[in-house]
């Protein structure tokens, strides 16, 4: 087998086992890899309840890890979201996708629950569990310092959980190698429940490759491609300020989420733009393994330099004007293990339901008491929606099958309501990402202010990056690169004929089946919806746009088209007959 | 939707790519729509059908580009790869079908964003606009001009004339006179712009003139001026005769990153004009230009097959160089190597890719100029193909 190792871990935490499943190559052609195999393998388990310890956390590499393959780095991790209750996956960078290729596997899937916190110890030449409550209570720096130090793991990759995990917080991330998230969605809480606190990964295997001349050819398209991106490496795409670089993009075209959603427009966005990061902190770039682009940015002294969904959560979405709050709410959500988004929506729809303005040393007060725990916060980390119908004000939670919205406001690009409303994960950017080319142009630029054909553009967008985080590639290389180059590219690695139009019949399937994971625990079309007030209320309009109300009309139409367009029924439903051509059990 | 696909029919024609009433264009959402009846939507819609694509462009080219996509196909097997940048970055080969049918063409556009149909023309595809299948529809036309003339004096320079060609020349260039707009004047603001609008004006009409003379296609090409502190220049992708809300502000000292959406060639115009003495670039892709930059008659060259990143000798189409360069940045990029190359002259010329030029107040130098340089590289293309072969 060449790109695949052909073995995936198989933990079962209760009993303290561990084995290895061996699927044929039919299977791992047909679901690539990551996200892919995630879905495989999680697909009959999805009955179970999230903290139900038969339900399964998966991480999955894809064949192109441990490979020269441009942004070949990632992995997919994969359960069910405690936060939501649906199919909740993430994308996730730093190393532990490649080094865990290199110690001979390409995934692990963890089931059971440990009776006491635990480790999991990975290398080429066996597997281990360690004794983890030394670490319980500790700031996620402290325990990736104390892994880092202790001995046989010193050179490994890392994946934890910190103390939001530990204290319940639904939208708890695992952090990968100190700064890398799997963030959305509560995959954090999952592993908690299970009593993981770590992964930690080291090998020095070689992934085989098939056709190493092929795979050169494909990286050569692809560099050639990011290179002639300004998105990716322009003097102000990501390579030089980060994911910021869309901050001010966002407010220039009136859609920057402000005040929990009620404005779009930030008036002090100027001050404190990516520009301002750069000037205040001296950033420095670092990145994935496998990525020559390196959108993560550090400060001189140390700092994280937040990425633009907590830039600009932390600033509009909640008044606040202080750069340095950003810099610590950032800094205050990393220690503790949680997610920006949901964090940053969750106090913007506290700040709205009790009417009080958030002060810099009130949003770092209520992080720490969400994070701990602690009083009133706690139900904040329950997420905005439990938050906000706990208070008796559902309609103010900004989220979508309860999934807080990123920062990109619907009423300012219409394709991004309709991802919203028809992600599985549910108010997340990344299955469709319309915001490409309604706002960055790529590949070119369609009309950020129709619904008009946005369905099928939705539709085959879900499925090209349900293969992109199969593969397990980056999805920002897509601002550039497409599926015509990694074909070429996953076939000099493994040697299985392809195509793009192939692959995206391949990510189709993938995610009919989180449709069908989806309906199999209650959604339907009533949760493919977004809040009621981006039908209603206008956004922050100026002279020479307007941000109007959205037509829900307009939006149930091509709602209703893609329904038909993916195969599904009037109720957002799978069908026998495209359930039949998918080959998956309806 | 219909709307979309009536524009870019009308794009295909206005651009002198299709005869009128010939482009037929469909959109799909949830169920196919073409701009206009035609026998062919029937086989088009089977490969609609078979692909996960939203938008359809089939069209038999308007001479001479119908015989020069007939005469490619005839050489070739499966494909045929043109090797200047529009191959190289975006469509990397040229697929070839023998028939207008789904079962020959589905397979190759799986693979391709678009395939040439011997006898029939080019189909192409977009996932979320007919604008990327206008695009690519046009990027084959022009790379396989380019290629067509390039081969032709290379087979001339190898003493081997290609004669099918030489047969074909004479049609095929005075129907290229007929696809040329007869030369009219073009008025373009005179001045030293400091004012958004004055300069946003300025920018519209010199990209719609480079675009009525054909000196660029589809969404190719960019534009810039430096006024204050700040380059205003087009937005990637956009087209130079729309130029209305695609022009994107950037300050030199990048305090704003909204120009993110800005041309590729952001860093090379900027550093132009940080060179000095400039206030407006012009950059199309004049056809002959290309084709002159990549005919290099250098005996036994090193670099040979890697002109367009590592090319080291200097070469010039009379006073002006001939420079490699990547689109884009890094070390291979044109951002590296243009700024040097236009220093105290009027344009330069990337290899494989077309021609930048300059202007010290606003854009007349930089349009005739990009005008003069085209005259003068098909004059000298002439010459060479008329010439005898070396001994």
């Amino acid at each position: 087998m060449h790109g695949w190792t052909g073995k995936i871990l198989t933990v079962n935490l209760t009993e303290q086992t561990t084995a290895e499943l061996n699927l044929p190559v039919n299977v791992y052609q047909r679901e690539i890899g990551g996200k892919g195999l995630c879905g495989a393998l999680l697909f009959e388990h999805f009955c179970h309840a999230w903290n139900d310890p038969r339900m399964p956390l998966a991480f999955m590499t894809g064949p192109l890890n441990n490979t020269s393959s441009p942004t070949s780095g990632r992995m997919t991790v994969m359960s069910r979201s405690p936060l939501t209750g649906a199919v909740c996956d993430a994308s996730v960078g730093g190393r532990l996708g490649t080094v865990l290729k290199r110690a001979g596997y390409d995934g692990v899937l963890v089931t059971g629950r440990s009776e006491q916190w635990c480790g999991l110890v990975i290398t080429e030449n066996g597997v281990a569990f360690q004794d983890a409550a030394h670490l319980t209570g500790l700031a996620v720096s402290d325990i990736h310092g104390r892994l880092l130090a202790a001995p046989g793991l010193q050179k490994g990759a890392h994946a934890m959980v910190g103390p939001a995990a530990e204290n319940g917080v639904r939208y708890a991330a695992i952090v990968f190698d100190g700064h890398y998230f799997a963030g959305r969605g509560g995959l954090g809480l999952v592993m908690a429940e299970k009593k993981l606190k770590f992964l930690s990964v080291s090998g020095s295997l070689k992934t085989d490759v098939f056709d190493r001349d092929e795979l050169k050819a494909a990286q050569e398209e692809i560099y050639r491609l990011v290179a002639a991106s300004p998105v990716l490496t322009g003097d102000l795409g990501l390579a030089n300020y980060g994911t910021g670089a869309l901050y001010d993009l966002m407010r220039s075209r009136r859609m920057m989420p402000t005040n929990n959603f009620r404005e779009t427009y930030f008036e002090s966005a100027p001050s404190m733009n990516a520009y301002a990061y750069k000037k205040r902190y001296a950033t420095k770039k670092f990145g994935c393994a496998g990525c020559h682009i390196l959108c993560k940015k550090v400060g001189a002294q140390g700092d994280i330099i937040p990425e633009f969904e907590t830039m600009s959560h932390f600033s509009a979405l909640v008044g606040n004007t202080d750069l340095d709050a950003v810099v610590a709410a950032n800094r205050l959500c990393n220690e503790a293990g949680m997610d920006t988004i949901s964090a940053g929506v969750a106090l913007a729809t506290h700040a709205e339901i009790t009417g009080r303005q958030m002060t810099p040393a009130a949003i770092l007060t209520m992080l720490e008491n969400i994070a701990s725990g602690r009083g009133d916060a706690a139900l904040l980390g329950q997420g905005a929606l439990r938050y906000a119908c706990e208070a008796g004000r559902p309609e103010v939670a900004m989220v979508s099958k309860g999934l807080e919205f990123p920062a990109y406001d619907p009423r300012g690009a219409y394709g991004m309501a309709l991802a919203y409303a028809t992600s599985t994960r549910g108010g997340c950017h990344l299955r469709a990402y319309p915001v490409a080319h309604e706002i960055l142009r790529k590949p070119v630029a369609t009309d950020r202010f129709s619904l008009s054909g946005k369905a099928r553009i939705i539709k085959i967008s879900e499925d090209m990056n349900a293969v992109v985080d199969s593969l397990t590639a980056c999805k920002f290389l897509f601002f550039a690169a497409s599926l015509e180059e990694y074909a070429r590219a996953l076939q000099g690695v493994t040697g299985m004929r392809t195509s793009a139009q192939a692959l995206l019949k391949t990510g189709e399937r993938i995610y009919y089946r989180e449709r069908i994971m989806n309906a199999r625990n209650g959604f339907t079309a009533e949760d493919d919806d977004i809040p009621v007030r981006f039908f209603q209320e206008s956004g922050s309009s100026s002279e020479s746009i307007q941000i109007a109300p959205i037509d829900r009309e307009a939006f149930l139409q091509e709602r209703a088209a893609y329904y038909r367009i993916r195969g599904l029924d009037a109720q957002g439903l799978p069908t026998p007959e495209k359930c039949q051509e998918l080959a998956l059990p309806c | 939707m219909l709307k979309l696909l009536n524009k870019y029919a009308e794009k295909l024609v206005a651009h002198g790519l299709c005869s009128p009433g010939e482009p037929l264009v469909g959109g799909v959402n949830d169920a196919v729509i073409w701009n206009r009846p035609d026998p062919r939507a029937a086989e088009l819609e089977k490969i609609i059908a078979a692909l996960n694509i939203n938008s359809i462009v089939c069209a038999r080219p308007a001479e001479p580009f119908f015989s020069i996509l007939n005469e490619h196909c005839h050489r070739s097997g499966a494909e045929f790869v043109p090797e200047d940048t529009e191959t190289r970055t975006f469509l990397h080969s040229i697929p070839v079908a023998r028939s207008m049918t789904a079962a020959e063409i589905v397979p190759l556009l799986q693979k391709r964003k678009g395939c040439v149909v011997e006898g029939h023309g080019v189909v192409a595809f977009g996932t979320v606009s007919p604008e990327q299948a206008f695009v690519v529809f046009s990027s084959i036309i022009f790379s396989a001009f380019v290629k067509f003339f390039v081969d032709y004096a290379y087979s001339q320079y190898a003493g081997t004339p290609d004669l099918v060609v030489a047969a074909m020349l004479p049609e095929v260039l005075a129907a290229y006179d007929t696809f040329l707009p007869a030369a009219a004047r073009v008025d373009l603001e005179r001045g030293v712009f400091s004012e958004e609008d004055a300069i946003f004006r300025a920018m519209a009409h010199a990209g719609q003139a480079t675009v009525d003379a054909r000196m660029v296609d589809s969404f190719f090409g960019n534009i810039s001026y430096f006024a204050g502190d700040t380059v205003y220049i087009s937005q990637t992708g956009s087209s130079l005769d729309e130029l209305a809300g695609c022009i994107d502000a950037c300050p030199l000292d990048n305090s704003a990153s909204t120009g993110i959406t800005a041309s590729s060639e952001l860093v090379a115009h900027r550093d132009i004009y940080l060179e000095g003495g400039n206030r407006a670039i012009l950059h199309g892709h004049p056809k002959f230009s290309v084709i002159m930059s990549m005919l290099c008659f250098e005996p036994a060259c090193e670099n040979r097959g890697k002109c367009h990143i590592k090319c080291d000798r200097e070469r010039y189409v009379e006073d002006i160089p001939v420079i490699p360069g990547e689109v884009g940045t890094g070390p291979r990029g044109l951002s590296s190597t243009l700024p040097p190359a236009v220093l105290g002259r009027r344009g330069a010329i990337v290899y494989g890719h077309g021609v930048f030029t300059v202007g010290t107040k606003d854009f007349r130098d930089a349009f005739a100029n990009l005008s003069k340089i085209e005259t003068l590289c098909r004059e000298s293309y002439m010459r060479i193909i008329s010439g005898p072969a070396p001994g």
